[in-house]
């Protein structure tokens, strides 16, 4: 219910075309900033579109919670039936259907552009949807953390991308084809722990927010 | 709703010494009072006096700083109240309609439901973006959270803010028909709403 | 010992005699670590004098770990027992670990350039421990953002632990990562074969480097309750 909810609220805030928008202009600065060559493409392209990515789920985790807490809807949320855990994995999820997935299927037409090899497009769009998911599992608390803190953008960036290294080296490994087997193993482990560590910690920031 | 008293008579809400500060700043100490069902306690007290703090202590989200809030006969005291704050807790982009649905799922409300917009004076705007709202019809919208599921203990802060005397009278109305049905209000107010208090709590020293 | 602290009067008097004692013990060993590492300890037979920088880089990247998991433990304690002392103990830690980690880092730059020809070299310890200081910075940087010095700290502390959680993954998937692009390194810093004689000096530079960060986190300690004191003294001040 609240996820239908939360969905409906990205969605209808334009906030699927900002990020999406944002990952095709980074990935268009990629062949500009290194030359069209193709061979230096091929082996720099595809990973890049992971730290494109990356980028652009962090851009839309300042106003997650931020909003919820300023508007008083985060009190409700404390006086509902459901665990305030659950709420927040629900914003999650819809944060990964409104953001996430759009993202990581944009990720084939960018990884083309830059010269990925066409037989590996489908592993990589798997393996962006599950970094997708990792990097919003962190995301959570990271924008927990920081929802009391105006202009915290910066703030969450800085608190957030030590912790992407993970899913981006495992995420750019399947990019390259390297491991990929592996790599995607750990990767869905990553995502896994994301999702069910992510909201315990962020639901616990968010009651002190509430105070 | 429809039974007279639907909640216990016994006492609802006892509060024992309590102290709240905030910022390091003690606002009141050794606060102690007791609600029991059908009672209307009003909090007065100069701005900046904790009545505030005392509403969100009292609905679990400000952790006081000593003494005990008890909810007798509640295992879960978040389930058994209804908290209207300063702002409306509401989204700019949903309609007035999609609101009510989604508290009635929040809180839950009993099967067979209905939108009571009419009981709050915004009969006919259920389709309405909150943004177009005016405060005051944005205040009755949040008030309607009161009725969507019913809870026995209603904490109230400046109910009628924003809200004109039809609003202000609504507001008192609302409230003594909770209370003949057994439930508890405690409200902070700036003027007396209607109904009269059966205890009036200053707060600050 | 922990529980006996734990009243800040008493903390107070323990630290007002312990933190220079930490100073002292730590002037000590820097004045015998020093002279012993960089002048009486022998050169590696490969790498020659450079080899000396290992007892300022080793110590610092032990000890910004070391300091983390402090940081860590003052943090559950500070969230679980809502303990004021834990929280100020956990917050005046942390700058003594960026430095430490920025030592680390630095000295593994300068170590570098002789040894790998580079000044920085994409070394799996080295990146580990860069993602290990920027912790750090978002740490410091959520502690001043948020205004309320209570509410920061636990923050802080959600993040500090969500950090502890995180940080063997990243060294984890740092160390695949690294065998995974440089398969043979010139030389990985510590490491199983130390010389013995190289022994004494490594473990005297890591007792100065505790020793200092004990001075330093108490003093610090010292500090912030002493400001508290203050600002609640004007609090009652400006409230009578």
């Amino acid at each position: 219910m609240t996820f239908r909810r939360d969905l409906a609220l990205m969605w209808g805030g334009g906030g699927v075309l900002a990020p999406l928008g944002f990952f095709l202009g980074a990935t268009m600065l990629v062949p500009l900033a290194m030359g069209p060559e193709r061979a230096l493409l091929q082996s720099a392209g595809p990973p890049l579109v992971w730290i494109a990515a990356a980028l652009a789920v962090l851009a839309t985790l300042e106003r997650l919670f931020q909003a919820d807490l300023e508007d008083g809807s985060l009190e409700q949320t404390l006086l509902s039936r459901a665990p305030l855990e659950a709420l927040v994995l629900a914003k999650g999820l819809a944060l990964w259907c409104a953001v996430g997935l759009p993202l990581a299927l944009a990720g084939a037409p960018a990884a083309i552009a830059l010269q990925a090899p066409v037989e590996r497009i489908g592993v990589i769009v798997v393996s962006l949807g599950l970094g997708m998911a990792a990097f919003i599992g962190v995301g959570l608390v990271g924008a927990a953390v920081t929802a009391g803190v105006k202009r915290g953008g910066v703030l969450i960036a800085l608190i957030v991308l030590p912790f992407f290294a993970p899913p981006i080296i495992f995420g750019s490994a399947v990019a390259a084809g390297e491991q990929v087997g592996a790599a995607l193993a750990i990767l869905t482990g990553c995502a896994l722990a994301a999702l069910a560590l992510g909201p315990i910690a962020a639901a616990a920031a968010l009651r002190l927010q509430a105070e | 709703m429809s039974a007279a008293r639907p909640f216990q008579d016994k006492p609802a809400l006892r509060v024992d010494g309590l102290s709240i500060a905030r910022g390091g700043r003690v606002l009141f100490e050794n606060m102690s009072f007791a609600a029991s069902a059908g009672e209307f306690v009003e909090l007065r007290g100069a701005n900046g006096a904790g009545k505030t703090s005392l509403l969100r202590a009292l609905a679990g989200f400000l952790k006081p700083r000593a003494g005990r809030i008890e909810f007798d006969g509640e295992d879960e005291p978040a389930l058994a109240l209804h908290f209207i704050g300063h702002t409306n807790g509401l989204k700019p982009n949903v309609s007035a309609r999609a609101h009510i649905t989604y508290w009635a799922g929040l809180f839950g409300a009993p099967p067979g439901w209905d939108i009571p917009l009419q009981s709050v004076g915004l009969a006919g705007m259920s389709e309405r973006l909150t943004r177009t709202l005016s405060q005051g019809q944005a205040r009755r919208l949040a008030l309607t959270r009161l009725l969507v599921a019913p809870r026995k203990i209603w904490l109230l802060d400046e109910p009628a803010a924003a809200l004109d005397d039809a609003g202000r009278a609504m507001v008192g109305d609302l409230i003594a028909a909770h209370c003949k049905q057994g439930g508890v209000v405690v409200a902070a107010v700036h003027e007396p709403l209607g109904p009269a208090p059966s205890q009036t709590l200053t707060v600050g020293s | 010992m922990l529980s006996y602290l734990a009243n800040p009067q008493r903390f107070m008097g323990f630290s007002a005699w312990a933190a220079p004692l930490f100073a002292v013990l730590a002037f000590v060993l820097f004045a015998v670590g020093l002279p012993w590492a960089l002048f009486y300890s022998p050169a590696d037979y490969q790498q020659g004098e450079t080899v000396r920088i290992m007892y300022v880089h080793v110590p610092a990247a032990w000890w910004a770990m070391g300091v983390y998991a402090f940081m860590g433990g003052a943090s559950f304690v500070g969230l679980v027992w809502r303990h004021v002392l834990a929280d100020i103990a956990a917050r005046a830690a942390a700058p003594v670990g960026a430095v430490f980690a920025g030592v680390c880092l630095v000295t593994g730059s300068l170590w570098g350039a002789p040894t790998w020809g580079t000044w920085w070299e994409w070394d799996g310890r080295l990146t580990s421990m860069l993602a290990l200081f920027i912790i750090y910075l978002g740490y410091l940087a959520l502690w001043s953002a948020v205004e309320d010095e209570e509410k920061a700290a636990r923050l802080a502390a959600i993040l500090c632990l969500v950090g502890l959680i995180n940080l063997p993954i990243i060294k984890f998937s740092v160390d695949w990562w690294s065998t995974l692009h440089q398969p043979a390194s010139i030389m990985r810093s510590g490491g199983s074969a130390i010389d013995p004689s190289m022994m004494g000096p490594l473990l005297t530079m890591a007792g100065a480097f505790l020793a200092l960060f004990g001075a330093l986190t108490l003093y610090n300690m010292r500090a912030a309750i002493f400001r508290r004191r203050v600002e609640a003294a004007e609090l009652r001040g400006a409230g009578a």
